[in-house]
């Protein structure tokens, strides 16, 4: 998709981050328009959570830059953190709150004006109401999962970070989950940037994919292009080929 | 630049009552992390408490008599339990792996130490409360009845607990759960050098100067002096006071400066148990 910088909610330039003497995230560069859903993929190590804590202003990057809505996200992220969130099944929250607890403390800071209404339209819209008023600890996986999928939605972002939203979760609830994003991005015309293994997931709900290696962008398009420039039948064997036999040179096919 | 712009930029008073919202919820939620607040302060005083009887009954001593233990053991408890009560709740966020899901939103790093502050209060007012009506009953020691002196030992005392709490939350947001220990055990180095339960002349000549740099032993003398000779010392307080003043801008610095490295280190996404 192309876009105008003006549109741009997401902008990585040449960015770099180093752990000891390995890099993690190799000088990579890629945009997001308003309203467009990337999908990041790569194999474990490939850098994708990395980029996504880069880019939420939790690790500073040791080159490149990073600009979320046009802001430098090392020095001026707090203009802009409120018009995004994030949801990452390594990241929980407090065990002994009940739900509604927790998504009232997340709304205060957020500074989510009509609190109650809006954790009540939350509860109806993402089927919490039968256990809101119980604590989050005792909640199954995908239940733990709409939860923080409402934490995620609680100031109605305008970005939407995802690192592997339906990781561990049934097949049933993580089509239910995927629904629900469907009707997110369509309803506030949001941006998703969403880290998945999930090769189904990704063609479903991505309007571009991002296949990352080593640190580096070893190929880009959109699904549907991927498939056919390397011959493949799904977006899962292009990860495959890109993995075990590396990612085509420009303007070659398979 | 960003080491500015993080401490001082939008704070707002909204998200310090959100951050201590969350944390009276899980007090409220948890009956015995509200009696850990209270017992180990109670086992303390009537333990000190009795101790200074039998010794004041022994000895005839009337420095014991006048209280000097029980309000020394007090006021190390409001010097410990203000550490402690910062730094638990900063750990509470790591225990629960909630951390990134804070920094991650717009809660500014200065609104969560006040939070930490206003949370070490509290604790401190459901521990220590019980505990000073206890020494009244038992040993008729009011800490109260100290009046101004009372004041001034208390703030001195928490100003010292959250620097020193300041400090070991930054040292565990840098290193992780491995330096967790620290918040239990860093405050007992100061146990021999702030002259606690005895005076400053006690002390080998050579420990003496390093004792006068830490705030409390103006308190523990100041202490000493209100309830021996009956007189407030005011140049002690002014002088824990100025002492505090740079160690609270010395722990709040070390505090931002490890938040910026566990950034540049990547540590903030894993943190957790």
């Amino acid at each position: 998709m192309l876009s105008d910088s003006s549109t741009l909610i997401i902008a990585l330039d040449h960015l770099v981050k180093s752990f000891a003497s390995a890099n993690a995230v190799n000088g990579i560069s890629f945009s997001v328009a308003k309203g467009e859903v990337v999908g990041l993929l790569g194999g474990n190590g490939a850098g994708k959570t990395t980029t996504i804590g880069m880019i939420m202003g939790l690790v500073t990057p040791s080159s490149g830059s990073v600009r979320v809505f046009g802001v430098n996200m090392v020095d001026r992220r707090y203009e802009v953190l409120h018009r995004m969130n994030f949801e990452s099944p390594y990241v929980d929250m407090p065990h002994r709150l009940t739900v509604r607890q927790n998504l009232d403390v997340f709304a205060r800071l957020y500074g989510v004006e009509h609190a109650s209404d809006r954790i009540k339209e939350l509860a109806e819209s993402l089927d919490l109401t039968e256990f809101i008023d119980r604590a989050a600890g005792q909640l199954s996986a995908g239940q733990k999962t709409r939860v923080a999928l409402a934490k995620a939605l609680i100031n109605d972002p305008e970005l939407l970070l995802l690192d592997e939203p339906t990781a561990s979760l049934d097949p049933d609830t993580a089509d239910w989950i995927r629904t629900r994003l469907e009707a997110f991005r369509t309803r506030r015309n949001a941006t998703i940037l969403l880290a998945s293994h999930n090769m189904a997931e990704v063609e479903r709900l991505c309007d571009r994919v991002i296949i990352m290696k080593k640190g580096q962008i070893a190929d880009q398009g959109t699904p549907d292009d991927l498939i056919r420039r390397y011959g493949r039948t799904d977006l899962e064997e292009v990860f495959l080929d890109v993995a075990r036999t590396g990612a085509l040179q420009k303007g070659e096919t398979r | 630049m960003s080491l500015a712009h993080d401490t001082f930029s939008g704070f707002s008073i909204n998200r310090v009552y959100a951050l201590v919202l969350r944390y009276t919820y899980l007090l409220r939620s948890s009956w015995p992390r509200l009696l850990e607040l209270v017992y180990w302060p109670a086992v303390q005083m009537l333990t000190w408490g009795f101790i200074q009887v039998y010794i004041a009954n022994t000895s005839g001593k009337a420095a014991f008599a006048a209280g000097t233990l029980i309000g020394a053991m007090l006021l190390w408890d409001v010097l410990f339990r203000s550490q402690l009560g910062f730094s638990i709740s900063f750990l509470e966020e790591i225990w629960a792996r909630n951390m990134a899901n804070l920094l991650m939103s717009p809660m500014r790093p200065l609104e969560f130490v006040a939070a930490l502050i206003i949370m070490s209060l509290i604790r401190l007012a459901i521990g220590l409360g019980p505990v000073s009506i206890m020494a009244i009953l038992f040993f008729g020691f009011n800490y109260f009845a100290m009046g101004l002196g009372a004041v001034l030992f208390f703030i001195n005392l928490v100003l010292t607990g959250w620097a020193v709490g300041l400090a070991v939350s930054g040292i565990v947001l840098r290193h992780g759960l491995g330096a967790e220990s620290l918040a239990w055990t860093v405050m007992f180095i100061m146990l021999p050098l702030a002259c606690v339960y005895y005076p400053v002349s006690v002390l080998p000549d050579f420990l003496q100067p390093l004792a006068w740099c830490l705030p409390p032993t103006y308190v523990f003398e100041g202490l000493r002096a209100l309830l021996i000779d009956h007189t407030l010392r005011s140049d002690l307080m002014i002088m824990a006071f100025m002492i505090n003043v740079i160690l609270l801008i010395g722990g709040t610095t070390i505090f931002m400066v490890l938040l910026q490295k566990a950034r540049a280190a990547g540590s903030l996404l894993q943190m957790g148990e």
